[in-house]
């Protein structure tokens, strides 16, 4: 293979021509109807709508997502294990089979997202410093901040992506996904959809926030439909990528890795995926709905019509309460991971840890209405949802009291991944009791769409997926990349984002309970809010200091880092038998599991090995 | 290429993939769900005024090319390749039969437009959400006849054909909630 990389060979470039040739195609199309059926010829919000459709389907083409389909179809066959046709760096730019390159595909995009949204919120934060409008209108503002919430669930929901994509087939014993073009295609169709979310800044913004309630949402600007087509196709994502997980893990298991010798992270994975693969349909319906009453003028959340706007707010939370969930779940899944290979103890209660993933889960779909406390809807339901939210708190404290045992006279040792995981734990702390006043109908009347839910909100969004999945990245960056990360900076890094996470965190609940209001372009300056205003500002800024030290630090390494050992942490997990970074198809033979996977420190105890080669076998002391 | 034979075997393979369908449809079927809980939402115990015979028609076409690709799937699975042929056309006639009656004359005669009132926005939205799947399974059935007719399926191995039928029963069965929700239950308001 010749050196040089012809810039066409790459997916990425051809899907992003094919797709501005197939947006104005589409919009064509449109015309063409309108013209036929004898209405205006152009109208901008269909044009747009159906430009988009069509563009997205023309990136999947030019991607080569769909090549592979379209050969089925025709009556070819496909090879089951092709090897990659890409070696090197291109990989990453092209449609693959290999889920560990989709895993980093995928993490790579959501880190990418994560600084956009956090760009975002730097502008707005920094205008809310002062009182009255410096350098942004209120309608940019709006567009900011919703930008920032849906922009920051895609980063996440990519993370979550990255992370079950990466470690499920590894940590299971298999050679890849049950799927694996479903799970190229499920990564690619993210990238219009990022194209498509951050389009809406310039086709008028949207002010509705990331919850695109309606009536607001029906008379917002033409940006509003730019923003339901890439949360519809991210959802499309989540989707299918859940639906593979599932199957992954019930049909792929090693021999002997029973359902209660999986390692937890898989079991978090698996309840995260049976959220996903359902609830998400409920979120697109509600906001397919919107975008039919913008385009055709039904009347769904008219009253005038015999509409509601309350149902759409049920379809929404239906899925947006659980959503939190997957993110949640896959971070705490994490922690429970990485946290006995620091503390070199078992993980206690590892049974009913796993199950309260499921729990968490299953709890998740019967309290969406804790978000329509205030909205109107009968009064009846108030209590029964403030107590089904409620008991979320009994899984999550499984949870706790598991990891607060496992550190219990363990023999910890604090390197950066372990750092992250402990800012995670006490973080999710403050988040978790923040939640309570916001289920309690008599306290939420007061808190609701103030400051403080913009805390807890944050605080359950870092301690429970940022935290977690900053550990991820730098207890798997040797596994990936066969590279040591710098640990000062690492360290740098997390003593800089914990104790300013804090300050933000605090300062947000502390003006909230004082009357504050939620997605607010300005306030009134005889509440005295602008130093808790500037200082929340100033601690996100340390924030994104601390993220621009971490990704210098992830830059640097995979170049110049130094060469990792085999095995840095000493975990127990099947992946770390292999070489880093792994080959093309994982295991070259079956696993064996042989034990369980978190006896840590118990002498001579094996969890799994590959025949004829070495095992992870705990040392004496 | 891999040594990993328990998961290499077809009957394996099918087993993933059947698992992975069934997965889509319950993914789906929170989609309809959706759908039925906002006919609930908006209309409670009334229902708008339709043509009841050609709902009826058009229900029957449906169940009936159910019962046709039953037949069609059984006939591969016997190595009836004509018999398959046959009965999967009879269901492609029938599903475009169905389409037909929905959109071509029901939506036409419909006494209320799209965006009149929530009655139109509910029906409108239910019966094309349906007639797209139905679409999609013409469409699904069309690719795996031609591929049947230029015999790429065996009595053993004929996955596409089984997805097919799977999804097209599966269709059907939302029609079967449907159909009342929208032309049986309530009062005509
Ligand atoms: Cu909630």
């Amino acid at each position: 293979m010749s050196k040089k990389t012809n810039f066409l060979s790459l997916g990425l470039v051809r899907g992003v021509f094919a797709m501005l040739v197939g947006m104005p195609l589409g919009m064509g199309l449109v015309t063409l109807i309108r013209l036929a059926v004898g209405l205006p010829a152009w109208n901008a919000e269909p044009a747009w709508v159906v430009g988009g459709l069509v563009g997205a389907v023309a990136f999947m083409i030019g991607v080569g997502s769909l090549s592979d389909w379209f050969k089925l179809a025709a009556g070819g066959e496909l090879p089951e294990h092709p090897a990659g046709a890409v070696n090197g760096w291109a990989r990453y730019f092209n449609f693959t089979l290999d889920h560990k390159v989709i895993g980093v595909q995928y993490g790579v995009l959501s880190l990418l997202m994560f600084s956009i949204a956090g760009l975002f919120a730097l502008i707005f934060r920094t205008e809310l410093v002062q009182t009255g409008l410096q350098y942004l209108n209120a309608d940019e503002f709006n567009t900011l901040i919703s930008l920032h919430g849906i922009v920051m669930i895609m980063a996440i929901l990519l993370g979550v992506a990255a992370m079950s994509n990466y470690l499920t087939p590894l940590m299971i014993g298999a050679n890849d996904m049950a799927f694996p073009r479903l799970n190229s295609f499920a990564f690619w169709i993210n990238v219009p959809s990022g194209i498509f979310l951050l389009s809406s800044l310039f086709l008028g913004g949207f002010d509705t926030g990331w919850t695109g309630y309606p009536p607001l949402s029906v008379r917002a600007p033409l940006g509003i439909q730019m923003f339901f087509l890439g949360v519809y196709l991210f959802g499309l994502s989540s989707i299918l990528g859940a639906l593979n997980i599932i199957v992954t893990v019930v049909r792929l298991r090693a021999p002997g890795m029973t359902f209660f010798r999986m390692p937890i992270f898989v079991w978090s994975a698996f309840a995260t995926a049976l959220i996903s693969a359902t609830a998400t349909q409920l979120i697109a319906l509600s906001f397919q709905m919107v975008m039919f009453q913008r385009l055709f003028g039904m009347g769904f959340f008219d009253p005038a019509r015999g509409g509601n706007v309350l149902l759409f707010q049920h379809l929404f939370w239906f899925y947006s309460h659980p959503a939190v969930y997957v993110f949640v779940l896959t971070g705490l899944g994490t922690i429970s991971e990485l946290l006995p290979v620091f503390v070199r103890k078992p993980l206690f209660g590892y049974r009913w840890v796993a199950v309260s993933s499921l729990g968490i889960a299953l709890i998740g779909f019967f309290v969406w209405a804790h978000h329509m406390f205030t909205s109107g809807m009968s009064e009846f339901l108030r209590v029964p949802f403030m107590y089904s939210t409620l008991l979320v708190a009994v899984p999550t404290g499984v949870k706790f009291f598991s990891w607060v045992a496992t550190m219990w006279r363990g023999k910890m040792s604090f390197e950066t991944p372990m750092l992250f995981v402990l800012g995670a734990i006490s973080i999710f702390l403050v988040g978790g009791l923040s939640g309570p006043p916001n289920a309690v109908v008599a306290t939420d009347l007061h808190l609701h769409d103030t400051y403080f839910i913009v805390g807890h909100f944050h605080a359950t969004m870092f301690g429970g997926f940022v935290f977690p999945f900053m550990a991820a990245v730098y207890f798997w960056f040797p596994k990936v990349t066969g590279r040591m990360f710098n640990e000062r900076l690492g360290k740098l890094h997390f003593w800089l984002m914990f104790p300013a996470f804090f300050v933000q965190s605090f300062g947000q609940m502390f003006i909230g309970l004082f009357g504050m209001r939620r997605r607010i372009a300005d306030y009134d300056p005889a509440l005295g809010f602008e130093q808790p205003n500037w200082l929340i500002t100033i601690a996100g800024m340390v924030i994104a200091l601390s993220v621009l030290i971490f990704f210098i630090n992830l830059v640097y390494s995979t170049k110049r880092g130094p060469v990792a050992v085999a095995n840095p942490w000493r975990s127990r997990s099947p992946e770390w038998l292999l070489p880093s970074p792994i080959p093309e198809h994982n295991y070259p033979q079956p696993l064996e599991i042989v034990g369980e996977p978190y006896d840590y420190g118990l002498v001579g105890s094996v969890f799994v090995r590959i025949p004829s080669t070495a095992v992870i076998e705990e040392p004496v002391k | 290429m891999t040594s990993n034979t328990v998961s290499e075997s077809y009957a394996h393979r099918l087993a993933t993939n059947r698992l992975g369908l069934w997965l889509f449809l319950l993914s789906d079927a929170f989609m309809f769900g959706g759908l039925f809980i906002t006919r609930v939402y908006l209309w409670g115990d009334t229902r708008p005024e339709l043509n009841q015979t050609l709902g009826l028609i058009v229900t029957s076409m449906l169940l009936i090319s159910s019962f046709f690709m039953n037949r069609a799937e059984t006939a591969m699975a016997h190595g009836d390749r004509k018999g398959f042929l046959r009965g999967t056309l009879v269901t492609i006639v029938l599903g475009i039969a169905f389409l037909a009656g929905v959109i071509g004359v029901e939506w036409q005669i419909a006494p209320f437009g799209v965006s009149e009132d929530a009655y139109g926005a509910v029906f409108f939205m239910m019966t094309g959400m349906h007639a797209f799947h139905v679409l999609t399974g013409v469409i699904f059935l069309l690719i795996v006849w031609n591929n049947a007719r230029r015999g790429r399926y065996s009595v053993e191995k004929h996955w596409a054909v089984e997805a097919a039928a799977v999804y097209w029963h599966f269709v059907d069965v939302v029609w079967i909630f449907f159909y009342p929700a929208l032309y049986l239950i309530g009062k005509v308001g």
